[in-house]
C-alpha cells in the first residue's frame, strides 16, 4: 500500500489550540498573577487594564488568575470523568463484545437503560445521592459516561474477534484475557482515542453546566462553569467577566473536537 | 516421504458437524444443518494431503474441527498437540496493531521456556527460513505485500514447531508468480522441518503440484481419495471428472 | 474482411494526483478492439491492468487522475468528451462487470431493478417492456426461474448466480464492448468454467467485443484470441494467445507462464 495522505489541517489547528490551553493550565498550577481567591474591595469590577489583564469580578478577584485556576479544575474534572468512563467502558465493552451471549444481553440492556437518560440528568441523580463537591462530580459524571464508551468498545470487539489473527492466537494457546487485552484492544485505539476526545468535550461542558447550576464545584474554588454562573448577574455591568471564561471553554472544546476529528481521519 | 516408519499423525473417525441454521426460525424444530457427514481419514507423518472441494463443501469446517475451533461429534486423534493454521487472506491474519516481530514472538511467549534474547534469536532464524530480511521484524503488516504477509503467517504458524500444519487456501488470494514462490516455500519447510501439511484448496493444479495424496470433498462427504496420480488419471467419480474438466486439465 | 474497429486507445498515461507527489500508474498503453473480438489483459496486482480498464469505462475521477492520450470509441474521445456524451456511452455502449459479485450488486435493491437500471437510463421503454427485456436477459445468462430471481435480493443468490446477474445487467442494452475485470477470480472452478462459457456464448451471439482482465493466464488461454501482458504500468508483450504461449518473447511473460502449476502425468 502506498502512503497517500493529505495534509491534515485539523490535526495542526486542533493540536495547537489544545497545546496552548494545556500550557495555560500548566502555568496556572504554579503561577498566577494574583491569588485567585483574595478579594480586593477597591478593585471591584475593575475593567481591563495592564494590572488586571482580564479585569476583576464582583469581589475584586483577578479574573485572569481565576480563569487559569478554573480551567485547571474543569480540565481535571473532565480528565477524571473520561478516565472512569474509559476504564469501565473498556471492561464492559470488551467482556460483552468478546463473549456475547446472555452476559452481553444483560449488560447491554442495563447499558441501554442508563444510556436512555441524558448524562447530565443522570449525574444530577448521583450528586443528590453522593452530595456535591469536586470528587463527587467526577464520580457522577464518570458513571454517566460509561455506557457510551462501552458501546463503542463492544462494537469494535465484535468486529475484531472473528479475525483470522485472533483465531491464530487461540490456536497458539492464548487465553481469553490475553486475547482481549493484548491482541484485540490495541486495534481499537484509534476509534477509542477519538471517542475519548469527544467524551472529553462533553465532560468539559457537563462540568461547566453542573457548576453553573450550583451543584458542581463549590465556592470559593474556581471553575469555568462556576465563574460563568456568577458572571450572569453582572452581564451588563461587567461583560468581560462572562466573556473570558466562556471563550476559554469554547477554545478547549474546539481544540479537542478538531483533534478528535483529525484522529478519526488518520485511521 | 522416504521416512522409514510413518506414524499416523492424525486420525479422523466418523466425524459429524451440525450447524444451527438461525435463518429458518425458532418455530421449526429440525433446523440443524448437517455440514460434515461421517468423515473418516488418516494422515501419516510427513505427508502432504490435499483437500479439494468447492465453497460450501465443508472443507474449511473440517479444518476448524481438527483445530478444535468448533464442536463436533466423532473422534479426532492427533499424535501431537497444537496443530497450526495458515489462512487464506494474508490481510486478515496478521494483527495490524502489532509489529511483525511481536506477532512472531507471541507464540514463543505463550509456550514459555525461552527468555527474551532466545526468542529474538528464534524470530530472526524463522524470518531467514521464510526468506525475509530480519528488518521485517520492525515493520507493521500494512507495510508488507500480500506475498510477504503470507510468508510471515507461515513463520508465525511454525514458531511453536507444530507437527501438523493446516493450510486453508494459502495461495488463492495471491498473484500467480507470488503463488509459485509461496508454494516453493511450503515445499521447503516440508523438506526441512518434516512436518505434515493438510493442504486445502480449490485449485486442482496447485494440489497436483504440492500433494502426495488428495481427498475430493462434496456436500460434506469425501467422494474420492487416494494418491494424486490415481485420483487425477484414474478417477472413479463423476464429480472429480467435472472438477478436472472445469480446471482445464486433460486426464487422458 | 476486416471487422469494424470499435475502440482505439492511443498512448494512454494515467497519473494519480490525489496526494502530494503525483504517481504514474499506466505508461503509454495502446489497444485496438474490433467487433466480436476477445482480448485478454494480463498482469499481477499493481500492473495497471485494472486502471487501464477503468479508464476505458470512464470510471476514473477526472480531477484526481490525470490522463494523457486518447481513448477513441468510434470517433469520440472518451477522455475529452463532455460528461453527458460519456454518460450516454457508459452502460449503453460499454458495459462492465467486476470481480466481486458480493459488492457489485446493491444489497437493498431487487435483482430485477438492478438489471433494468441501464434501460431506465438509456431508453424510454415502458415498465412492462423493461420487465420483459430483463426476464429475457436473465434467461439468456442461463438463470433458471428468471421470474422468481427477478423479485429476489442479491443475498439470496450464490456467487455464481450473482455474477450471471451482473453479466445480464451489463449486457441488457446490448453494448458493443464488455469490460470484464477479473470476473471469475472469486468463484469456484466449476462455476468459473461456466461463466467463461457464458461469456464465450455472449460474444458469439451478439458479437460483443470483450476486454477480459485476469491474472490467470490459463483462463485467458481458454477464452481469448489476443493478449496484452502488463507489468508495473507498462505493456511488456502483446500478440496472439497461441504465439505468446508457444514462444514468449519477454522474460516476464515466460515467468508468468512458468508460474502456472503444470499437471503432467509423472509415470505414464
Amino acid at each position: 500500500m502506498k502512503d497517500r495522505k493529505k495534509k491534515n489541517y485539523n490535526l495542526i489547528v486542533g493540536g495547537t489550540i489544545t497545546g496552548m490551553t494545556l500550557l495555560f493550565v500548566l502555568i496556572g498550577m504554579f503561577y498566577t498573577p494574583y491569588d485567585p481567591n483574595v478579594m480586593d474591595a477597591s478593585a471591584k469590577f475593575a475593567g481591563i487594564s495592564a494590572k488586571h489583564l482580564m479585569g476583576c469580578d464582583n469581589f475584586g478577584r483577578d479574573i485572569l488568575s481565576r480563569v487559569m485556576k478554573g480551567a485547571g479544575t474543569t480540565l481535571g474534572v473532565a480528565a477524571g470523568t473520561v478516565l472512569i468512563g474509559t476504564f469501565f467502558g473498556v471492561i464492559v465493552g470488551a467482556v460483552t463484545g468478546y463473549f456475547g451471549g446472555i452476559l452481553d444481553e444483560i449488560l447491554m440492556r442495563i447499558n441501554d437503560a442508563v444510556f436512555a437518560f441524558p448524562s447530565i440528568l443522570l449525574a444530577l441523580v448521583f450528586i443528590s445521592l453522593l452530595g456535591s463537591g469536586t470528587y463527587q462530580v467526577v464520580i457522577a459524571l464518570g458513571i454517566a459516561f460509561i455506557p457510551s464508551f462501552a458501546r463503542i468498545v463492544r462494537s469494535e470487539f465484535i468486529k475484531y474477534k472473528n479475525m483470522d489473527y485472533i483465531k491464530n492466537a487461540r490456536l497458539q494457546g492464548a487465553g481469553h484475557l490475553r486475547i482481549m487485552f493484548v491482541h484485540i484492544l490495541p486495534n481499537t485505539f484509534t476509534v477509542l482515542l477519538s471517542a475519548i476526545m469527544i467524551g472529553f468535550n462533553n465532560a468539559v461542558l457537563a462540568e461547566a453546566g453542573m457548576s453553573f447550576l450550583g451543584i458542581g464545584v463549590q465556592p470559593p474554588q474556581a471553575s469555568l462553569g462556576r465563574m460563568l454562573s456568577e458572571a450572569q448577574s453582572y452581564l451588563m455591568r461587567a461583560p468581560f467577566y462572562a466573556i473570558f471564561p466562556g471563550v476559554t471553554i469554547v477554545l478547549m472544546v474546539l481544540g479537542f473536537s478538531l483533534l478528535g476529528d483529525a484522529l478519526k481521519r488518520e485511521e | 516421504m522416504m521416512m522409514p516408519e510413518k506414524e499416523e499423525i492424525l486420525t479422523v473417525n466418523a466425524v459429524n458437524v451440525f450447524y444451527k441454521d438461525s435463518r429458518k426460525g425458532i418455530l421449526k424444530k429440525n433446523n440443524q444443518v448437517h455440514i460434515l457427514k461421517d468423515i473418516s481419514f488418516s494422515m501419516k507423518e510427513g505427508e502432504i494431503l490435499g483437500l479439494v472441494g468447492e465453497s460450501g463443501s465443508g472443507k474449511s469446517t473440517l479444518a476448524k474441527a481438527i483445530l478444535g475451533l468448533i464442536p463436533y461429534e466423532g473422534e479426532i486423534k492427533q499424535s501431537s498437540s497444537f496443530p497450526q493454521m495458515v489462512f487464506q487472506d494474508p490481510y486478515g491474519s496478521l494483527n495490524p496493531a502489532k509489529k511483525i516481530g511481536w506477532s512472531l514472538e507471541e507464540p514463543l511467549k505463550l509456550r514459555g521456556g525461552m527468555d527474551a534474547p532466545q526468542r529474538k534469536q528464534r524470530v530472526q532464524q524463522m524470518l531467514e527460513m521464510v526468506g525475509l530480511d530480519e528488518k521485517f521484524a520492525e515493520r507493521y503488516p500494512n507495510q508488507l505485500s500480500g506475498g510477504q504477509r503470507q510468508r510471515i503467517c507461515i513463520a508465525v504458524a511454525l514458531m511453536q514447531e507444530p507437527k501438523l500444519l493446516i493450510a486453508d487456501e494459502p495461495v488463492s488470494a495471491l498473484d500467480v508468480t507470488i503463488q509459485a514462490q509461496i508454494l516453493e516455500l511450503f515445499e521447503k519447510i516440508h523438506r526441512e522441518m518434516g512436518l505434515s501439511i493438510l493442504f486445502i484448496s480449490h485449485d486442482l493444479r496447485v494440489v497436483y503440484q504440492m500433494c502426495d495424496r488428495v481427498m475430493i470433498m462434496k456436500d460434506g462427504q469425501i467422494v474420492e481419495s487416494g494418491l494424486v496420480e490415481e485420483v487425477y488419471f484414474h478417477h472413479q467419480s463423476n464429480y472429480t471428472e467435472r472438477l478436472l474438466k472445469a480446471a482445464g486439465i486433460e486426464t487422458n | 474482411m476486416e471487422k469494424e474497429l470499435l475502440l482505439q486507445v492511443k498512448n494512454l498515461n494515467i497519473e494519480f494526483h490525489d496526494h502530494l507527489i503525483p504517481e504514474t500508474v499506466v505508461y503509454d498503453f495502446d489497444l485496438e478492439l474490433r467487433e466480436g473480438e476477445i482480448v485478454g489483459l494480463v498482469g499481477e496486482s499493481g500492473s495497471g491492468k485494472s486502471m487501464s480498464a477503468l479508464a476505458i469505462a470512464g470510471l476514473l475521477s477526472r480531477r484526481d487522475m490525470k490522463k494523457r492520450g486518447q481513448i477513441l470509441f468510434h470517433d469520440t474521445d472518451l477522455l475529452s468528451c463532455g460528461r453527458d456524451v460519456l454518460r450516454k456511452i457508459q452502460g449503453n455502449e460499454i458495459g462492465i462487470i467486476f470481480q466481486e459479485p458480493m459488492t457489485s450488486l446493491n444489497p437493498v435493491r431487487k435483482i430485477g431493478w438492478q438489471v433494468e437500471e441501464s434501460l431506465r437510463i438509456h431508453t424510454d421503454l415502458s415498465r412492462t417492456e423493461r420487465y420483459q427485456r430483463a426476464i429475457e436477459m436473465l434467461k439468456s445468462v442461463e438463470l433458471e426461474d428468471a421470474e422468481r430471481i427477478y423479485h429476489q435480493y442479491p443475498h439470496e443468490l450464490s456467487g455464481g448466480m450473482r455474477q450471471r446477474v451482473m453479466i445480464a445487467a451489463a449486457m441488457i442494452c446490448n453494448p458493443r464492448i464488455l469490460i470484464a475485470d477479473e470476473p471469475t477470480t472469486a468463484l469456484d472452478v466449476t462455476i468459473q468454467a461456466q461463466i467463461v462459457e457464458l461469456l464465450k456464448r455472449m460474444n458469439k451471439e451478439k458479437q460483443t467485443a470483450i476486454l477480459f482482465i485476469s491474472h490467470d493466464l490459463s483462463l485467458v488461454k481458454q477464452l481469448c484470441e489476443r493478449v496484452i501482458v502488463m507489468q508495473g504500468g507498462y505493456v511488456v508483450e502483446t500478440g496472439a494467445v497461441q504465439e505468446i504461449f508457444d514462444a514468449p518473447k519477454e522474460d516476464y511473460t515466460r515467468k508468468l507462464i512458468a508460474a502456472i502449476p503444470k499437471v503432467v502425468r509423472k509415470n505414464a
